[in-house]
């Protein structure tokens, strides 16, 4: 048995793809997992029986392979042999009303209504209890069965959707014996936009625009993630000037979101000096990309063929390398306090720790990966673009990695002064031409029928897969989006674990996931 | 102690001079469209087909909805004619949702509060920030108001972790079905007399989600809007003129 194997940001035609009996299937899954292999995508496309596909990535030969299956209303879930299927079998069940059978905490995954009609019951009566079509019937979004812990003087916390501070909306649940935390169980799908719905049937005008605002904040990454796939499926080659342009992109967004992060953990330890010049100079990152393009957040930069926007003169080049110069001192300063403080030191120190095992068996990806020693980073492991021509460096410190909230902390920090050197020797080379191949200029170009694109991309969060699967017309049949939130947030749940609920801010915000992102 | 003494010292002093100073918007910003319906050729469509969130339309003379509008220049880049262009003025805040339609006679930007409200809250203004679907572009740019940059406190505004302590909301995102009810609740959690912002395109018509069933085309059917920011995401100075216009603060 031979899965389609698969580089990123490459096409197969759909007929390559095996149609596996479950069982092979749910074998083959099993036994990628524990060679080491990661499940990047796993979700349903359609049908009845529902046609499931899955993407696995092995990031030491750095292929994806891709396979597939056919399932009833039932299957035997991968959750209880493979834990980091949680989240995409809970996905599963509630878009498509299938119930993966043993799975041991079936509950919604973002309160979303089903793609397809329910399976009508022969007698009409309403479906069993405890199942996902049963919470949702409630109707309210995280309104459903929570985990509990009983006991003597257990208590439950609920806190959301609406926070505190400007921040995107999620329920949080803690169940507590005093001030410890023995669980946490997050609810999400406040923020469901139908997106994927939506994408269905496409290209359609509005689908870039809908792809960028995925996660607002990683406008970049899920541009570039789509745009691979289309480059993909169209064959296109992208000049060697916008692979570049991506890359500064890219980066750009790592360093705003990094050093605003940075800023926010110091804040929420009380130490302000470096929590005021964080979040001040994390804007001007933002500002760097609106100097790119007039957005700081960097949207109509990527586009599919290329970049929208290009370095056009030299004083422009100069004033992006000048702030870039101006920001790499200010943040060196500025983070550099944090580690020479000993009361934020202590504060960091052994809070909020993921054990190298969780990390493994829940299929974490991004920083907070790197944090517990795993040096997943597609950058390195799938690089494509600019990343395949010029290397960014490995985090060397194998020191800091105990998955705690100093190790996340001091992850960011390195990859700031990795991104900061790379896109300084970036601009000084820029590879000249022009900014967007000249096929893609041709509007309206049909995709090619029946065929499956995968794309991943090192989105400051970490992994970020867009697979998209065209029809017997050219259009979209399919688009599945992960956001590295959709792996991560559960290792924000197992990182609370036996800690003081006061340091749940702390913890969050060494993750800071993306609501959005995960709701769709 | 010291260390941290040298690096506030090399870090400077970093608020800008906004609204005393002019404003440094970056040369490629996307802001106000001009439009110039002289050069409209007769029966073109290039913009309106051009456009993928339907903000533009052409009855008497061609007139672009900056409630709509994602700022993409997509329709300036299919004008044959030159028609339509986008400028880098940043102010784009007005007071009724049919100020957005703009046409050849350009903005109307938003008037200051009512003398009753002014009296309650010309100089303390205090907000709650409601994210309904928003996808965290027009939250960081409200955020960001609050850092040493644009400081906002020095005009007497604050963003607050309570609706009970808030004099109004801030609203991000087209209102997803499943954030409706926590975004009611807690604008009925807000003392009256109270103030709605809409921040973002998403907020005022949708933005790219306009029409899908998951959500409610923005917060404008569900509650009474006093300030419409536009933008996808507005920029920070965008937001800023508009609650500085909203307390009579801006005269230009």
């Amino acid at each position: 048995m031979t899965a389609c194997l698969i580089g990123n940001g490459q096409t197969v035609p759909l007929p390559a793809i095996q149609r596996l009996e479950f069982a092979e299937f749910r074998a083959w899954i099993l036994d990628l997992v524990q060679a080491g292999h990661r499940i990047a995508s796993l979700f349903g496309v359609g049908g009845d029986p529902l046609l499931l596909v899955a993407v696995m990535a092995d990031d030491a030969s750095a292929k994806l392979s891709v396979s597939s299956t056919t399932v009833g209303r039932r299957y035997a879930a991968l959750t209880p042999d493979c834990p980091q299927a949680h989240m995409f079998e809970r996905e599963i069940a509630e878009q498509w009303g299938v119930i993966p059978d043993g799975h041991p905490w079936l509950r919604p995954a973002r309160f979303q209504p089903p793609c397809r009609p329910p399976e009508p019951r022969s007698d009409g009566s309403n479906p069993e209890s405890g199942t996902v079509s049963s919470n949702l019937q409630a109707g309210i979004p995280g309104v459903a069965d929570f985990f509990g812990v009983k006991g003597e003087e257990i208590h439950e916390v609920a806190v959301g959707p609406v926070h505190a501070g400007v921040i995107e909306p999620g329920h949080f649940r803690f169940q507590c014996h005093g001030e410890k935390v023995f669980h946490l169980e997050i609810s999400l799908g406040y923020q469901h936009r139908g997106i994927e719905r939506a994408l269905a049937g496409g290209p359609h005008k509005r689908t870039l625009a809908q792809i960028e605002t995925v996660a607002g904040d990683t406008t970049v990454g899920h541009a570039i993630a789509y745009c691979q796939n289309i480059e993909g499926l169209m064959g296109w080659e992208i000049p060697a000037r916008a692979r570049a342009l991506r890359a500064v992109g890219l980066e750009l967004e790592r360093l705003a979101n990094h050093t605003g992060d940075l800023g926010a953990l110091a804040g929420d330890v009380g130490f302000l000096p470096t929590s005021s010049f964080c979040g001040r100079i994390r804007g001007d990152f933002l500002n760097m990309t609106a100097l790119l393009c007039g957005s700081r957040l960097g949207r109509g930069f990527i586009r599919p063929g290329g970049v929208g926007f290009d370095l056009d003169t030299p004083e422009r080049l100069e004033r992006l390398a000048g702030a870039l110069e101006r920001a790499r001192v200010d943040t060196r300063t500025a983070i550099q306090l944090l580690w020479d403080t000993p009361a934020v030191l202590s504060r960091f120190e052994g809070t909020g720790t993921v054990s190298r095992d969780a990390c493994r068996a829940l299929g974490m990806v991004g920083p907070a990966a790197r944090a517990c020693g795993f040096e997943r980073d597609v950058r390195l492991d799938f690089p494509v673009g600019q990343y395949a021509l010029s290397r960014i460096p490995a985090i060397h410190d194998p020191g800091l990695r105990r998955g705690d909230v100093e190790s996340r902390a001091y992850v960011r920090f390195a990859e700031i002064e990795n991104s900061l050197q790379y896109l300084g020797e970036l601009l000084q080379n820029l590879p000249p031409g022009d900014f967007l191949a000249p096929a893609a200029r041709i509007p309206n170009a049909a995709l090619p029928a029946d065929s499956l694109a995968v794309s991943l991309v090192e989105g400051w969060r970490g992994e970020i897969c867009h697979v998209a699967l065209t029809d017997a017309g050219g259009r979209l049949a399919r688009y599945k989006i992960v956001d590295p939130s959709f792996h991560n947030w559960i290792g924000l749940g197992m990182a609370l674990r036996n800690q003081a609920i006061s340091d749940f801010p702390l913890c969050n915000k060494s993750f800071n996931l993306s609501y959005c992102g995960f709701d769709l | 102690m010291l260390s941290i003494l040298k690096a506030r010292w090399q870090q400077g002093h970093r608020t800008i001079g906004y609204p005393d100073a002019d404003p440094v918007v970056p040369d490629r910003l996307r802001g106000l469209p001009v439009i110039d319906t002289e050069k409209c050729p007769a029966g073109c469509r290039a913009c309106i087909d051009a456009c993928p969130t339907e903000a533009l339309r052409r009855d008497a003379q061609l007139q672009v909805d900056l409630g709509r509008c994602l700022f993409c220049t997509r329709c300036g880049e299919a004008c044959p004619a030159g028609a339509i262009r986008f400028t880098n003025d940043h102010r784009l805040a007005v007071r009724k949702r049919e100020d957005l339609v703009i046409g050849r006679e350009g903005i109307r930007l938003a008037a200051e509060l009512d003398r009753e409200m002014m009296r309650v809250f010309g100089r303390s203004l205090q907000f709650r920030q409601v994210s309904a679907g928003g996808c965290n572009g027009c939250e960081v740019d409200v955020n960001v108001l609050t850092t040493v940059v644009f400081d906002l406190s020095r005009f007497g505004i604050k963003i607050v972790a309570s609706p009970r302590h808030a004099d109004g909301l801030i609203v991000t995102g087209p209102v997803t079905e499943n954030m409706r009810l926590a975004t009611l609740k807690t604008f009925a959690g807000v003392p009256a007399p109270k103030l709605v912002v809409a921040v973002g395109a998403c907020a005022i018509s949708g933005g790219p989600f306009r029409g899908h069933p998951e959500q409610h085309d923005g917060v404008l059917g569900l509650l009474p809007v006093d300030l419409f920011v536009p933008g996808c995401p507005p920029h920070p100075l965008t937001i800023l003129d508009g609650l500085l216009r909203l307390l009579g603060r801006m005269k230009t």
